[in-house]
């Protein structure tokens, strides 16, 4: 086809469209995708027993913070990774800031502590399942994001697919956090982490082959 | 610079209003500009225009992911760009995948050129010497035969007899030896 044939046919199908699409995508997928995956644990893992008397104390609230400051954070730069030429690398420096914030506060703890108290702050009770239930609860977060994205246009689909990887893995430790009884912060900067890395892993492996457009 | 930009995204905004004039007069600014850009970046293939109209079903697709908060210009760039890359690499991958078989390896070899070589230089030798430097100038040098001519001193008619006389001498050994 001509070009001047394609560029007429386009003109005569073009309804309005409200711009500024991205951040209300990836907005309404972290919405409908946390939900999936707050029912999901309540069903499988159910909240904490002690969630009432835990929420007076700071190490609950940590926990909360990092994982919201981290998936706000990581979503702020997928919204700017999926809209074409919008600068996207100094917000991404933002998403390591909470985790610096929460390793510095671990090494102290980790510094102060007696000697034999070390090991337990850092293993938890929960080690074995944490990462892993975190990565699961994510999944439908996940899903959801990079089926928003498909909508969207990323110019660079690895780096989007990190991206949603790693606000899927921070929004599902945060409602993990719900369940997870561990109050020590160096046991969620070990492994509430590790398993936000391991889904934005998967979300860069996805985000190559997925987003394509 | 700023006079595109400032045109450009407010043709841009008035086309995501729903404005079909504006629209078709933002595809026709950008066409040329588009073309110029593949074009530059893909010399000597004819998938310029192929780009071109892809871009633009592009942005015609992802019209709504534009935010007016951020320049027209680095938005499209972003998408021509994109698109480009994705050429690049589809068309890295269709070049090496061509299937055939594991001999076609060996169906074509330097050999086979160097065999032949060697056996013209052998039927060369069986041929008197003068008539043996005419059939070199023009046959294997590429010489005209005023070239030749003029090198070896002798008219034109007589070199292109000379040739001629060769050619027929060296047919007539190639015809006397046994088959490979």
């Amino acid at each position: 086809m001509k070009t001047e044939a394609l560029i007429e046919r386009l003109s005569e199908q073009a309804p309005p469209a409200r711009p500024g699409l991205a951040p209300r995508v990836v907005a309404a997928s972290l919405a409908a995708g946390g939900a999936v995956s707050f029912a999901l644990m309540l069903v499988w893992l159910g909240l904490r027993p002690d969630l009432s008397e835990a929420a007076a104390t700071s190490a609950y609230w940590m926990k909360f913070f990092y994982t919201l400051l981290f998936a706000a954070s990581a979503g702020w730069t997928l919204t700017r990774l999926a809209q074409p030429g919008a600068p996207a690398l100094r917000q991404s420096l933002l998403e390591i800031a909470p985790f610096a914030a929460l390793a510095a506060w671990s090494a102290m703890r980790l510094v102060n502590a007696p000697e034999e108290a070390r090991m337990p702050l850092l293993m938890g009770a929960s080690h074995q399942v944490c990462p892993w239930r975190i990565a699961a609860l994510s999944l439908p977060i996940l899903a959801a994001l990079l089926l928003g994205l498909r909508r969207l246009a990323p110019t660079r689909p690895t780096l989007a697919g990190l991206a949603a990887g790693l606000t899927a893995g921070a929004a599902g430790a945060f409602v993990y956090a719900f369940h997870c009884d561990e109050s020590a912060a160096p046991f969620v900067a070990l492994w509430y982490t590790l398993g936000i890395a391991a889904v934005g892993a998967l979300g860069a492996l996805l985000g190559r082959h997925l987003l394509r457009w | 610079m700023t006079d595109v930009e400032t045109r450009l995204k407010a043709l841009m905004l008035a086309s995501l209003e729903g404005d079909a004039a504006a629209y078709r007069t933002l595809l026709a600014a950008l066409a040329p500009h588009l073309r110029a850009f593949f074009r530059r970046r893909l010399r000597g293939t004819d998938d310029a225009e192929d780009l071109v109209q892809e871009t633009m079903i592009a942005i015609h697709a992802k019209r709504a992911s534009y935010d007016p908060a951020l320049p027209f210009t680095a938005w499209l760039h972003a998408i021509a760009r994109y698109k480009l890359i994705d050429h690049l690499r589809r068309s890295r991958v269709r070049r090496t995948l061509p299937l055939e078989d594991a001999s076609a390896v060996f169906a074509e070899s330097d050999a086979d050129a160097a065999a032949a070589r060697r056996d013209v230089e052998a039927l060369l030798a069986r041929l008197p010497e003068r008539r043996r430097a005419l059939v070199r100038d023009v046959k294997i040098e590429g010489l005209s035969t005023a070239e030749a001519a003029a090198k070896s001193g002798m008219s034109e008619s007589a070199v292109k007899v000379g040739v001629h006389r060769a050619l027929k001498a060296l047919a007539a050994m190639i015809g006397e030896r046994p088959g490979p």
